[in-house]
């Protein structure tokens, strides 16, 4: 019976698109128009096919690692398509002629870096964040994923939340507001699918069989519901016409840039930040091998993190339209925040003692622990840089995107690779992994991937600040904006080429996952099937 | 529900601390207090929050936010800097708004004070078009050179900066318009050619040399009113000299074509609203010594 709902409502919205891809007025919407269109009739199609036949009896035995397999695929595969995007625009940077005549509109730096920027943190993170929750969310719950195959539905409607950014970015669809680019339409949909998400992890969280709820879904859980709340908040919009991508946003003026970068920051601090706090948490203890280091770190600081984290947004709009009671209080709850943040590092650090001597042999674990450096040394040097006489240097320069790089690709990069090199020979029943020999290549090429990236940005960052700021005796500028550009030819190639190692890694990640699915030994089955708890 | 094997408890060694007692898939936690250091850090920068936001702007309150001890605003930052910056500046200033315009690049006091001052604004409203080095682009002359289009006097520079070329805003603004030959029909397309190849030889670029009697003719008829019988141009009009090496858009035949098939209509804005008469004397005592100065 269900089945004939589901065709109605898809064969409605099928013509829908068919009359939104006629009546479009530009045209990122009108392709929009036409994907959506073939994804619902797909859909109908396969539906029909399904409708009326013998359907297998639910599964209820075992964990729902299917849409997980999916989410690692997924996972890799975008991680490459954003740094490599990444890498081509750090080099249009340094080497301008890398804007092709021919691309123009399309291709160019401006096209382009919403796509890198979204690449890596949404589908790259947000397909980790998905796979690692739906896995952690199940084997800590000792519960199936509730909602049968809603996972699913979020699984798929995420990619394809992902491939409508992406072109609308290439044709122009983008309400330039950072991070928060896809136009209303793409936004509703993510409301939705967002939704199910949190319906798919609470719902197995409370059939947990466990009496107590795990660190990691506390923080996988407040990622979550605070991502919801910003990306609504943030994405209040009036569409111009039903019929094309333009909206406009409620928020007037400086409320409007405050708001964005209370989602912005945000973002980090719920995103890549305690979502990933829930990865750490499940496995380096799973990988070291070792418990947590301490329950009551963790509860104080996971309280502290989401209290404070909310109120430091404002340190993005220092000496702005932006009142100055607001500006320091960004700063004062961004300084505060440095211990909250700590506590992490602490607590995935030292679930080691005891098993530091498991660094010189295993690459997996080397990886999970730099990341965790990584993300304390990010979150030292982001409060240091919300202190407004620092930020004074600082704010518009390349020590920003250092800094943002040295947490995405060291802390946010590092401990996905880890998780997936974890779940990889779990997930498809293999003894072990393909290669650790190529673990260990892939670690040191990102590492000193990521020290010539971040290291390069530091140096012309606040080589363009000071530059910018020079004055000579009388209090006259020394230099020329053109001048700073020039100045920093050599870093920007050093960058690129620190991006080159770091796509080359994640290449031999793809290479050595593929080959540990296809070549390593099997675990014997007896081992392998899941049976249910008691 | 396990996965047999994957649920397998994490290592206990001997003179561990306790655990909580939790499990979870094998994971459990230890008992651990937090770390001293990290909790009195921690403290440390509640109490210096509180403490900087009494100090600083901080609290929003009914009608207005607290305005902290210290008085501190980011604007009145600002303007007290830019006020002192004005204020050690406003003696030389006035000096430098009073004295002749010719006198001002051999004054001692006053040139150095004014190059310093011309460059930071060259870099800031110059450099787009004229380069931040003053060579100019395709379009934007050069200012190194001593190939002046309106003048390189210090009045003369000096007019053009206040009121620029050609644009709408000013009324004083230097006005000068070639005809489209071309596009307009004023000229074949035989003469046009024959006209650029006779120009090309003014300056001595290769050209097709069975052309430029023709050419010559063409030139005295059309051109020679404005960029004079032999080609040295006319500064009071701001036709520019052909007989020189430097062009403005190009010395190729192909561009030579379009400029005298289409013309050209360069603009320059008007600073005179912009900026402050000190501002434009010193920019002009900049652009005057950069090489060219006459």
């Amino acid at each position: 019976m269900s089945n004939y709902l589901k065709l109605i409502v898809l064969g409605v919205l099928t013509i829908f698109f068919m009359i939104a891809a006629n009546f479009a007025r530009d045209l990122a919407y009108q392709v929009h128009a036409v994907i959506l269109m073939l994804v619902t009739a797909g859909l109908f199609l396969f539906t029909l096919r399904q409708t009326d036949e013998p359907q297998p009896a639910p599964i209820t035995g075992e964990y729902f690692d299917s849409v997980i397999r999916a989410g690692v695929i997924a996972t890799a595969f975008w991680g490459v398509v954003g740094f490599l995007a990444g890498t081509f625009i750090a080099f249009q940077l340094a080497f301008p002629v890398l804007n092709f005549d021919w691309s123009e509109g399309l291709a160019n730096f401006g096209r382009l870096r919403p796509l890198h920027t979204s690449a890596v943190i949404f589908a790259f993170g947000g397909n980790a964040l998905l796979c690692t929750s739906f896995y952690v969310v199940q084997r800590t719950s000792a519960a199936r994923l509730w909602g049968g195959n809603l996972a699913w539905f979020v699984f798929w409607g995420y990619q394809l939340f992902i491939v409508l950014a992406a072109t609308g970015y290439l044709l122009g669809g983008t309400q330039s507001k950072e991070y928060a680019e896809p136009e209303w339409y793409i936004d509703l949909w993510l409301t939705i699918v967002w939704v199910a998400y949190l319906a798919v992890f609470l719902g197995t969280v409370i059939n947990r069989k466990e009496r107590h709820i795990y660190v990691a879904n506390w923080f996988f859980l407040a990622f979550i519901v605070t991502v919801a709340m910003l990306h609504v908040v943030n994405n209040l919009t009036i569409p111009v016409s039903i019929w094309g991508s333009k909206s406009v946003i409620v928020w007037p003026g400086v409320q409007d840039a405050m708001v964005q970068w209370w989602y912005g920051h945000n973002a980090v601090g719920f995103f890549l930040t305690a979502g990933f706090l829930g990865m750490m948490y499940y496995f380096i203890p799973k990988q070291a091998d070792r418990p947590v280091f301490s329950y009551k770190l963790s509860i104080i600081h996971f309280w502290a993190l989401i209290f404070i984290y909310i109120w430091a947004g404002p340190h993005h709009l220092h000496y702005t339209a932006l009142p100055d009671w607001a500006s320091t209080l960004g700063m004062v709850f961004s300084v505060v925040l440095w211990m909250p943040s700590w506590g992490g590092m602490i607590n995935g650090l030292m679930t080691l003692s005891g098993a530091w001597d498991k660094l010189r042999t295993d690459p997996v674990l080397r990886m999970l622990v730099i990341s965790v450096g990584f993300y304390g040394m990010s979150t030292f040097e982001g409060p240091m840089m919300s202190i407004r006489a620092v930020n004074s240097l600082s704010h518009y320069t390349d020590w920003t995107i250092g800094h943002v790089h040295s947490g995405a690709l060291g802390w946010n990069g590092m401990i996905t690779f880890g998780c997936l090199y974890y779940l990889v020979p779990v997930l498809w029943k293999r003894e072990r992994l393909y290669s650790l020999g190529l673990v260990s290549w892939h670690f040191w090429l990102a590492t000193i991937g990521i020290v010539l990236y971040a290291a390069s940005m530091w140096v012309t960052g606040i080589m363009e600040g000071l530059m910018w700021r020079e004055v000579d005796a009388n209090g006259f500028l020394v230099w020329s904006f053109a001048d700073t550009v020039g100045a920093k030819l050599p870093m920007y190639v050093m960058r690129g080429l620190g991006g080159v190692l770091y796509l080359t890694g994640s290449l031999i990640m793809c290479y050595n996952l593929i080959m540990t699915v296809r070549r390593a030994p099997a675990k014997e089955a007896s081992l392998s099937v899941a049976v249910p708890a008691e | 529900m396990s996965d047999t094997g994957m649920n397998k408890k994490v290592q206990i060694h001997e003179g561990d601390p306790n655990t909580t007692g939790h499990e979870w898939d094998g994971i459990m936690e230890f008992d651990n207090p937090m770390p001293r250091w990290w909790l009195w850090i921690f403290y440390a920068t509640i109490v210096w929050g509180i403490g900087y936001s009494i100090a600083y702007p901080a609290w929003p309150l009914v009608s207005e936010a607290t305005n902290g001890l210290l008085g501190w605003s980011s604007r009145g930052k600002v303007q007290a800097e830019i006020a002192m910056v004005e204020a050690a500046n406003a003696p030389v200033n006035a000096k430098l708004e009073q004295l002749e315009l010719d006198r001002i690049p051999s004054d001692p006091e006053l040139s150095g004070y004014a190059v310093s001052a011309g460059s930071a604004v060259f870099k800031t409203w110059c450099a787009q078009c004229h380069g931040s080095g003053a060579a100019g682009a395709k379009g934007y002359p050069n200012l190194l050179d001593d190939d002046w289009l309106w003048g390189g006097t210090m009045e003369d520079i000096h007019t053009t900066i206040s009121y620029g070329i050609r644009n709408e805003e000013s009324d004083d603004a230097r006005y000068s318009a070639m005809p489209a030959f071309g596009r307009d029909e004023l000229l074949g397309k035989e003469e046009v050619s024959q006209v650029v190849n006779y120009v090309m030889s003014l300056s001595g670029e290769p050209q097709d040399a069975s052309q430029v009697a023709a050419g010559a003719v063409v030139y005295a008829d059309n051109c020679a009113s404005c960029h004079a019988e032999d080609g040295s141009g006319d500064r009071t009009q701001g036709a520019p000299n052909l007989r020189d090496a430097i062009w403005l858009y190009g010395g190729d035949y192909e561009t030579l074509h379009e400029t005298v098939w289409n013309a050209r209509y360069g603009v320059m804005p008007n600073w005179d609203t912009r900026l402050s008469e000190a501002e434009i004397r010193a920019v002009s005592a900049y652009v005057h010594q950069l090489g060219g100065g006459e």
